[in-house]
């Protein structure tokens, strides 16, 4: 399959199981929403060393959050439920209780049989020492507690869903300026999608992994095969013209979300085309042993 | 099927117990039945056709007509459907409701909304003493739902109120939020004296100056944010309070006599 002079590989990525909760961050406005949003999904790129895989999902508007001030959602991943809920009550407390003006409300509501409710500020309000109050709108109950800049208003729960995590792709191009340009193009697209994140630094990596080492203590190592520095000494999957290989790994709430992205991140980088230096579309996977999903490239692109 | 309607016709001379003539409780009997629904009334039983004019079928729905406040217990312990009363009516007006609507177009008297767990009551009219408090004896008032007065209320309006929404449009009289636990408590006219007394934690929303008793201490002026969520989960009920939209507040709190964590916001 040939898109735009971009050969699109016959691969496909693997990817897995993972539970996920989204998090309303609302505050005095986008400024304070957007640092609240950064710093709670800061250090937030890979469950390897950080726990969850977190990102900004989009900017709301006042109109659409629950207290009608600015916000930002936010969505993070874990490989279980207990990370997760560990991860999100010490973010929480660190990063948005202590963040000047914010808010955080649940993200996701609806069917208990598929949504758990687990806590969000249900723990944080014993930073009130006794003055914190609890209110209930609507069956919902919110939670008070005084701060130095006012009040710190909460949901006491929100609620975590199954997801996917892992879903990606790897743009090849003949120049590393070139693989950049495609991946902010395609990260841009896939932005707009909905209930999916990229966790990692502008949505990019560059130091895409294979399965062991060696070294004996390590899990994971360089992809040398993607390496172009490496081309002539170790047995390659790429073509010579190739100098820059980057990755773009997908999270979201569910497989049809992450094939809306895949496609869209796809078709972005694709439309600067051969001609602007893109050459291959690949997927990184594990030879279909490990993960429970794959999102087979050339299906996802017909 | 038409609205199940009780038209009162007699003058009762003692206090008619209405309790029995709730949706729950009149769920699928037949109009015989109904009508030979025993009422108790003083030392007295009467039947309910010898009290009222019975007419319709849906139980779920059930009418009132030219009642008076000798009618105690309207819409006691109901769980479902919709009571609706032309007239006054007496004490205890929807004790312990627990889901459903109840509405008055007339004056209710004390009690009303005592030990409420949910569901809306509307008083069109007035409303006696203690709305929303608790049964004598008992030490939690009204625990959940909401409630709205479109005229004013008497003295004790959510006397040791736990938890739910008292929306007054009109004046409350003295001792308003007296021992109240929690919950919250709105009062767009004026307040009497000793507002909050004895209140632990809570809400009550004021909208005119007020004097308040020594334990009630000023926290200053602020902008809460929560306040858009109350105001948003006000905004389908039938009332003035669906209009609210400004969250600048002056904050008293109090009662120091008590726990001291309760908060009254006055609306500048």
């Amino acid at each position: 399959m040939i898109i735009n002079g971009v050969h699109i590989d016959d691969t496909f990525a693997e990817a897995f199981n993972m539970r996920g909760t989204r998090v309303i961050i609302t505050a005095q406005n986008h400024k304070w929403a957007h640092i609240a949003a950064a710093t709670m999904t800061g250090f937030a790129t890979s469950v390897i060393a950080c726990g969850v895989e977190a990102g900004i999902e989009r900017e709301m508007d006042a109109s659409e959050t629950p207290d009608g001030r600015p916000g930002v959602s936010i969505l993070m991943f874990a490989m279980g439920s207990a990370v997760l809920m560990k991860q999100l009550e010490t973010r929480m407390g660190q990063c948005i209780l202590t963040c000047p003006t914010t808010a955080a409300f649940s993200g996701i509501d609806g069917d208990p049989e598929t949504v758990t409710r687990i806590n969000l500020g249900k723990n944080l309000r014993f930073f009130g020492d006794g003055f914190q109050t609890s209110k209930l709108f609507n069956g919902k109950r919110y939670w008070r507690v005084p701060v130095m800049d006012g009040e710190f208003l909460t949901e006491e729960t929100t609620g975590m869903v199954r997801a996917v995590g892992g879903g990606n792709f790897l743009i090849l191009a003949t120049s590393q300026t070139q693989a950049l340009a495609a991946c902010e193009a395609a990260v841009e697209a896939m932005r707009q999608i909905p209930n999916v994140i990229m966790p990692f630094p502008g949505g990019v990596v560059r130091s895409g992994s294979k399965v062991g080492s060696k070294y004996k203590t390590l899990i994971a190592s360089t992809n040398d095969a993607f390496c172009p520095t490496l081309k002539g000494i170790t047995r390659t999957d790429l073509s010579p013209e190739i100098e820059s290989v980057m990755e773009i790994v997908i999270d979201g709430l569910s497989d049809a979300d992450i094939r809306k992205a895949t496609r869209s991140g796809i078709a972005a980088a694709c439309e600067l085309g051969a001609s602007g230096g893109i050459k291959r579309i690949s997927a990184g996977n594990y030879g279909g042993k490990l993960g429970q999903f794959q999102f087979h490239l050339r299906e996802i692109m017909s | 099927m038409s609205a199940l309607a009780f038209t009162l016709k007699i003058k009762p001379v003692q206090r008619v117990d209405c309790s029995p003539l709730t949706p729950d409780l009149l769920a699928g009997k037949s109009a015989k039945d109904i009508a030979a629904t025993l009422l108790q009334s003083g030392r007295q039983q009467l039947q309910a056709d010898q009290v009222f004019d019975i007419s319709g079928n849906d139980s779920s729905n059930i009418e009132f007509s030219n009642s008076n406040g000798k009618l105690d217990f309207i819409g006691a312990h109901m769980s479902c459907g919709s009571v609706t009363v032309h007239g006054d009516v007496g004490s205890y007006l929807g004790l312990q409701m627990k889901k459903g609507s109840l509405t008055v177009h007339g004056n209710a008297d004390a009690y009303a909304a005592c030990g409420m767990a949910g569901g809306l009551l509307h008083i069109l009219g007035n409303a006696g003493d203690f709305i929303g408090g608790a049964l004598p004896g008992d030490r939690k008032g009204m625990r959940g739902g909401t409630v709205i007065v479109t005229g004013n209320a008497g003295d004790r309006a959510g006397d040791q109120m736990r938890r739910g929404v008292l929306l007054i449009e009109g004046d409350a009289g003295e001792y308003c939020a007296s021992r109240m636990i929690a919950g919250t408590i709105g009062v767009m006219g004026k307040v009497g004296k000793y507002v909050g007394f004895g209140m632990r934690h809570g809400t009550i929303l004021l909208f005119k100056p007020t004097d308040f008793h020594t334990t009630i201490q000023d926290c200053g002026h602020h902008t809460l944010p929560y306040l858009n969520l109350m105001f948003k989960s006000f905004t389908p009920l039938p009332s003035k309070f669906a209009h609210l939209s400004q969250n600048r507040v002056q904050k008293f709190g109090g009662d120091l006599a008590s726990d001291g964590k309760g908060e009254i916001l006055i609306f500048a």
